[in-house]
């Protein structure tokens, strides 16, 4: 089975984010809790759907990922663009997909 | 410019705190996200791939120093120091928090600016030639219409929950420079053999996944008769429009599928129940709205002449700026400045927070305080006199906006494509960055002249990759990017659907492909004024074809 996570937008501000293993949204896909069987896939949609019927989130979505070097990654490109940045240096300070995630609060 | 009245104020004001209260019962749980996301997109709060999005409105892309400063204010306290304008004349925003955007329209309510119609099936932006007013082939401006078109479309209640998005273009010149040939309804500005005003009308253009050329339902609708006979188009639209199916419901999918006699005949019938109603604009009404539009008071400049031809020999840059970038006004005193934003190897229709200061800067200190949007991501000051070009330009040098390649190779129209979309499957900025960067030279782009890459991350065509000369359609194929080329599409008064050359490529030939293609023109154009376009049409695909593709073209083709 391909390993997922899940992933939304936060309802007040729109970043996305993703689910940790301690049930908290973060902003970094590399803290995100994997499921990797069908338990843990069923368990991930379950907790996105409370999420979203508790307004803490929107746009709820379990994402196919895969894990080289320890480092994880998405297997659509445009999963992998929601992960990391626009590719493009959009902004001073920020170079793209080669910089940090965010170059501003 | 058009100012608002106490109504304007009221209802705009009224709208931001409506709206407020949504968000507020949003944030709260109250409002679940179904019943609250058509409101947002209401007000023009779209969620994108990593943040809320905020498109503001700007009507046929006019806006004055005041408003321009509000937008770069906007960016710096509210998103990230910058801002996207796009190809129907709006700005927008791509890191605005849902909890700030009520404060936001608050802040451009206090500008008489709003987002509202941005977003959702209703009658969008009004759009124009971004030159209107000042353009010396123009037999009127525009604008004044699409003022009139504003007013009577704003929360209208019978045509708020159309089939599907609708959108007016305007024009008032030959030189149709607002593309209104691929608009829902195309309006061409005229004069008939009496002197009298009024507009040919062409209905069912568009761009997207199905994309058609209008059809010309009316030679010459009386200026007065604008609001009825546009009702009669909105009703037979409304009435007849599918909404069965979303892809086919927009009303060029009804003029096709009706033919455009029969629709102009549904029109007419309609147009006939509505002529002599309170549709009809009185002309003390047209008046009172064109006399906001009146051009400033322009003083003789005559120095400009002598000046400029003495810049222009000390300064080649500068030389080169202006005949790239600034366009003959209908005052011989007079140029209308193309604001480039499209540096080579940069972001098409980025602009930061200083630039935006440094335009209105400019704009008020040598272009009578106004400003326009164009339709292909530059901006415009629209009244600049010749002796006041230099120190503009170097106003625009000091900001990083006096790129001097307007309506070459490299000012290419991109979306916003995968690195904000939700809707894109590919990128589209990465490409146009790269193009740009290969052709950057100016001796390069000089020598290729008049080009027009359009760059489009997915099918919805935000980026007019089908009225590109070359137009390129970013695809997602086995997961990955890949780019379909469509040459001798054409946006002006002349307008043509791109033709599909072949198989895709891969984004990292993409690039080459697109030089293969202009060395192919520049081999066999007939002398350096035949321009890519016509140069196309001459000979047809093949020739390119070849060189893509080689002896396989007819198979990939």
């Amino acid at each position: 089975m391909v390993d997922k996570v899940l992933t939304a937008n936060r309802l007040g501000d729109g970043i996305s984010v993703w689910l940790d293993a301690s049930g908290k949204w973060v902003e970094s896909l590399q803290d995100a809790f994997i499921a990797r069987h069908a338990e843990a896939v069923a368990a991930l949609e379950t907790t996105g759907k409370r999420a979203f019927d508790a307004n803490e989130v929107v746009d709820v979505n379990v994402v196919d990922v895969e894990e080289v070097d320890g480092v994880l990654r998405p297997l659509r490109m445009r999963e992998r663009i929601r992960a990391e940045g626009p590719s493009i240096a959009y902004a001073p300070g920020y170079d793209g997909l080669a910089g940090p995630k965010n170059v501003a609060a | 410019m058009y100012r608002y009245d106490e109504f304007d104020h009221a209802f705009v004001s009224a709208r931001v705190e409506q709206f407020r209260d949504q968000v507020q019962r949003r944030l709260s749980g109250e409002l679940a996200e179904d019943a609250f996301k058509p409101l947002r997109l209401m007000n023009g709060v779209y969620l994108q791939l990593h943040a809320y999005m905020l498109r503001v409105a700007i009507p046929y892309g006019t806006l004055s120093s005041g408003q321009m400063r509000m937008l770069a204010h906007i960016a710096r306290k509210y998103d990230r120091g910058y801002g996207h304008f796009t190809t129907r004349q709006n700005i927008q925003y791509n890191w605005p928090r849902l909890s700030d955007t009520p404060d936001i329209l608050a802040e451009l309510a206090s500008v008489e600016m709003h987002a509202l119609q941005t977003s959702g099936n209703c009658i969008r932006n009004v759009t124009a030639d971004h030159f209107a007013g000042a353009a010396a082939d123009e037999v009127a401006d525009p604008r004044p219409y699409a003022e009139i078109l504003r007013q009577w479309s704003s929360v209208h209640p019978e045509f708020s929950f159309l089939p599907r998005k609708f959108k007016i273009a305007v024009t008032g010149a030959e030189r149709d420079r607002a593309a209104i040939q691929v608009h829902d309804i195309g309006l061409h500005l005229k004069k008939d053999e009496n002197g009298k005003l009024g507009f040919a009308v062409y209905v069912g253009g568009g761009q997207g996944r199905t994309p058609m050329i209008a059809k010309k339902i009316r030679d010459f609708l009386p200026e007065e008769d604008l609001l009825s006979y546009t009702t009669a188009i909105m009703r037979v639209y409304n009435l007849y429009g599918r909404r069965d199916n979303k892809y086919k419901a927009r009303i060029k999918i009804l003029v096709h599928e009706t033919g455009a006699e029969e629709l102009a005949r549904q029109v007419e019938t309609e147009f006939a129940s509505l002529k002599d109603t309170e549709l009809k604009l009185p002309d003390a009404d047209i008046q009172a709205i064109a006399a906001y539009f009146a051009p400033p008071a322009l003083p003789e400049r005559q120095e400009g002449w002598g000046n400029l031809a003495r810049w222009k020999k000390a300064d080649p840059a500068f030389d080169q700026w202006v005949r790239q970038n600034v366009q003959p006004h209908k005052h011989p005193d007079y140029g209308m400045v193309t604001i480039s934003l499209k540096p080579i190897g940069g972001i098409p229709g980025d602009a930061t927070d200083a630039q935006m200061e440094a335009v209105a800067d400019i704009a008020e200190e040598y272009a009578f305080d106004e400003i326009r949007v164009s339709h292909e991501q530059n901006l415009i000051l629209p009244h600049v006199a010749l002796a006041d070009l230099e120190p503009v330009y170097r106003a625009l040098v000091a900001a990083g906006l006096a790129t001097a390649n307007a309506g070459l190779i490299t000012d290419i129209i991109a979306c916003p494509g995968l690195d904000y979309c939700a809707l894109a499957n590919a990128r589209s900025i990465p490409v146009a960055q790269e193009i740009s960067s290969r052709f950057g030279a100016p001796e390069r782009q000089a020598e290729i002249g008049e080009l027009k890459i359009k760059i489009s991350g997915c099918i919805n065509a935000c980026g007019h990759h089908h009225v590109g000369h070359i137009g390129l359609l970013g695809v997602e194929k086995k997961g990955a990017e890949l780019y379909q080329i469509t040459l001798g599409g054409s946006g002006d008064e002349n307008t043509s659907i791109g033709e599909i050359i072949g198989r895709g490529f891969e984004p990292e030939k993409v690039t080459d492909a697109v030089e293969t293609i202009v060395d192919t023109y520049l081999g066999l154009r007939r002398d350096k004024s035949e321009t890519f376009l016509e140069a196309y049409r001459r000979v047809g695909p093949q020739p390119f074809k070849d060189a893509l593709y080689g002896g396989g073209a007819q198979e990939a083709a």
